[in-house]
């Protein structure tokens, strides 16, 4: 891959830290500013492509493979719905979130941050397993399977 | 009216969602097996649950996050609805039993939890689209389904799977996005997107180009969505490659759920004002249904392919239901949401059966089907009662929906239509015939005359649906009475 520039592998890897608490940033801040789950997944998902697209897509799959993504992709779902759950089995509607804390402003605050954190995991884990289905894809030297981990 | 919440509208739709990621993260192709037939099951007895319900209190409601609508999301049953959503889980019920054998055959082995991942996403985006009541969340249900229905028909072994898939989702987008922009039409105008505050709503309105556009396009895209001749271009293929258990999972339960998006715009929505009067839908409607009913069938009695054949003759089958609609009586929607049940047995029992035969024999075309009814009785005979049925046979489901239509015609005096029903019956005859003529009256090709094994668990999901289409031909008055009450509800309001 890209060994020899020197100048992107520097800046990379400076840039990738400060995207990521970015991402961080926009997810656990998203209830009082601009932002939310969807946009800090993207964010997040954008630090490992910029990093497949420096150091090239075998190492990227070794620090973060994809039964990985597919577990954040997952996981997430799970988090958004299971807020839903949880709130029926404390008494009260589907994602009435009111119920999960002393207060229902409390309760309001604790749900739109598990909702979002699951929203944000979910957008993460799809973003780079789509990048890494067509990067695998068009590359020719991983043949294209979805199952796979590599 | 108004009822408390009923947790299991929402657990109906919850449950199918929630498996789907467990499913992917079981990643085992049994994992993924068990859980999805669990889930299908619960899924069936909630909604005999929620039937039993709503046949009780006349609706069940479920408010999402405790805001009342028409601000917050509701989930609304009435009778119309708990029929589809028995349909749809019923058939889910059957399916996954089936799909075992058939998918370890049809689909790669490291693929099996993500087809699992995807059919319990379609299950739960068509019930989604039965139970909610808002237009919007429809449009996210409607979505859930479709995109699940584009994965599931590309796993098809065939090659030409993928370009089906494609032509789908092209088609299915376009019909999704008139959709939307109906909606937003309609919100623009009216400022809500609650199905219910909209029927309120709609008679100040409905003079106004704005909700005409809107309903223009609503009409579209549904009709894209339930492949209505002209629209039906995406579904031959999609049904003909895509694999054995999701073209009859999809063939019983998809354009249904479809046909009750129609029905709920047109008799919920823009329930309280004479839109036949405003808008020519009538004579359109009525057209498009004739022309599937005998175009379609034309096309299906020059198919060589078994599936395509029968895909020809779900656009005809379609082209019924839309007729009774059309027809804007109680007797003509009591009709046609008999047939949605009728077909979905009938359609059902003839792609397992032909799902079977591929199984075991991997023939699907007229000429290898030669002689099948002699190396595999058990499963030709499932087939022809769903043939019989398709033609309409007095004692099978066929007969019930065709005379409850005829009757619907006569009552509005409308002779000519009756007359064409069972006139295009006779195409069915055709089309039927052929494949009872090679499959008893030819002689099995001699390379190939040992008897052709099929697995006990798809032979009883078959013979469940078989069973079911002649306990329902026999006896339609449980279904004919559903019907009609979904009809009168529809009709008097929600």
């Amino acid at each position: 891959m890209m060994v020899e520039k020197v100048l992107l592998r520097v800046i990379a890897k400076l840039l990738i830290p400060l995207i990521m608490l970015f991402a961080l940033y926009v997810q656990f801040h998203g209830d009082f500013g601009p932002g939310g789950g969807f946009q800090a997944g993207v964010i997040f998902a954008v630090a490992f492509i910029l990093y497949a697209l420096i150091f090239g897509i075998r190492v990227a799959r070794k620090s973060i493979p994809s039964s990985v993504t597919r577990t954040l992709l997952a996981l997430g779902v799970l988090i958004y719905g299971g807020t839903g759950i949880l709130t029926m089995l404390l008494g009260g509607e589907f994602l009435d979130y009111n119920v999960l804390g002393s207060t229902p402003l409390a309760g309001q605050h604790l749900g739109i941050l598990l909702v979002e954190f699951g929203v944000g995991m979910t957008v993460a884990g799809a973003m780079i397993t789509i990048f890494y289905t067509f990067a695998g894809h068009a590359n020719g030297d991983l043949p294209f399977r979805i199952g796979d981990d590599r | 009216m108004i009822t408390a919440s009923d947790p299991w509208l929402l657990l109906l739709v919850v449950v199918p969602l929630l498996a789907a990621p467990v499913c992917v993260l079981l990643r085992s192709p049994s994992g993924a097996w068990s859980v999805a037939t669990a889930v299908s099951w619960a899924v069936f007895g909630i909604s005999i649950k929620l039937l039993l319900t709503v046949l009780e209190h006349g609706q069940a409601v479920y408010r999402i996050g405790g805001w009342d609508a028409p601000w917050g999301i509701e989930y609304v049953l009435d009778p119309l609805g708990a029929f589809v959503v028995l349909i749809v889980a019923g058939i889910g019920a059957v399916t996954m039993p089936y799909a075992k054998r058939s998918v370890e055959k049809e689909i790669r082995k490291d693929r099996i939890y993500l087809f699992y991942t995807m059919l319990l996403l379609c299950l739960s985006g068509l019930l989604g689209i039965t139970v909610t009541g808002d237009a919007f969340n429809l449009f996210v249900f409607l979505e859930i389904s479709s995109l699940s229905t584009y994965v599931l028909i590309s796993m098809g072994q065939d090659r030409r799977a993928l370009t089906a898939a494609f032509r789908y989702l092209i088609m299915g987008t376009i019909g999704a996005t008139f959709y939307i922009i109906g909606v937003g039409l309609m919100y623009q105008v009216t400022g809500t997107l609650n199905f219910a505050d909209l029927k309120t709503i709609m008679p100040a309105v409905i003079e106004t180009r704005t909700i005409l556009a809107a309903l223009a396009f609503l009409t579209v895209g549904i009709s894209l969505k339930l492949a209505l001749f002209p629209l039906h271009m995406w579904l031959p293929n999609a049904y003909t490659f895509a694999p054995s258990v999701v073209t009859a999972f999809l063939a019983a339960t998809a354009t249904k759920v479809s046909v009750y998006v129609l029905l709920r715009i047109i008799f919920t929505v823009f329930g309280d004002v004479d839109i036949f009067a405003s808008f020519p839908l009538q004579p359109v409607l009525i057209a498009m249904a004739l022309a599937a009913m005998f175009l379609a069938s034309l096309s299906a009695i020059w198919q060589e392919n078994v599936k395509r054949m029968l895909a020809y003759s779900s656009i005809a089958q379609i082209g019924y239901i839309v007729l009774g609609i059309a027809l804007a009586t109680e007797a003509g929607l009591s009709g046609g949401i008999v047939h949605m049940f009728n077909h979905a047995l009938m359609k059902g029992t003839a792609f397992f059966a032909i799902g079977a035969v591929i199984y075991a024999t991997g023939a699907v075309t007229l000429k290898d089907l030669e002689g099948i009814g002699k190396r595999m009785p058990v499963t030709m005979a499932a087939f022809v009662i769903a043939g019989l049925g398709l033609i309409g046979v007095p004692l099978t489901p066929g007969f019930i929906s065709k005379w409850q239509l005829v009757t619907a015609a006569l009552e509005l005096d409308m002779w000519p239509l009756a007359a064409l029903i069972l006139l295009s019956s006779l195409l069915a005859v055709i089309y039927v015939w052929r494949v009872f003529e090679v499959a008893y009256l030819r002689e099995p090709a001699i390379t190939a005359d040992k008897p052709a094994d099929v697995p006990l668990s798809m032979l009883v999901p078959i013979w469940t649906l078989a069973g079911a289409a002649i306990y329902f031909g026999a006896n339609g008055t449980f279904t004919l009475d559903l019907a009609d009450t979904a009809a009168r509800h529809l009709m008097g309001g929600f």
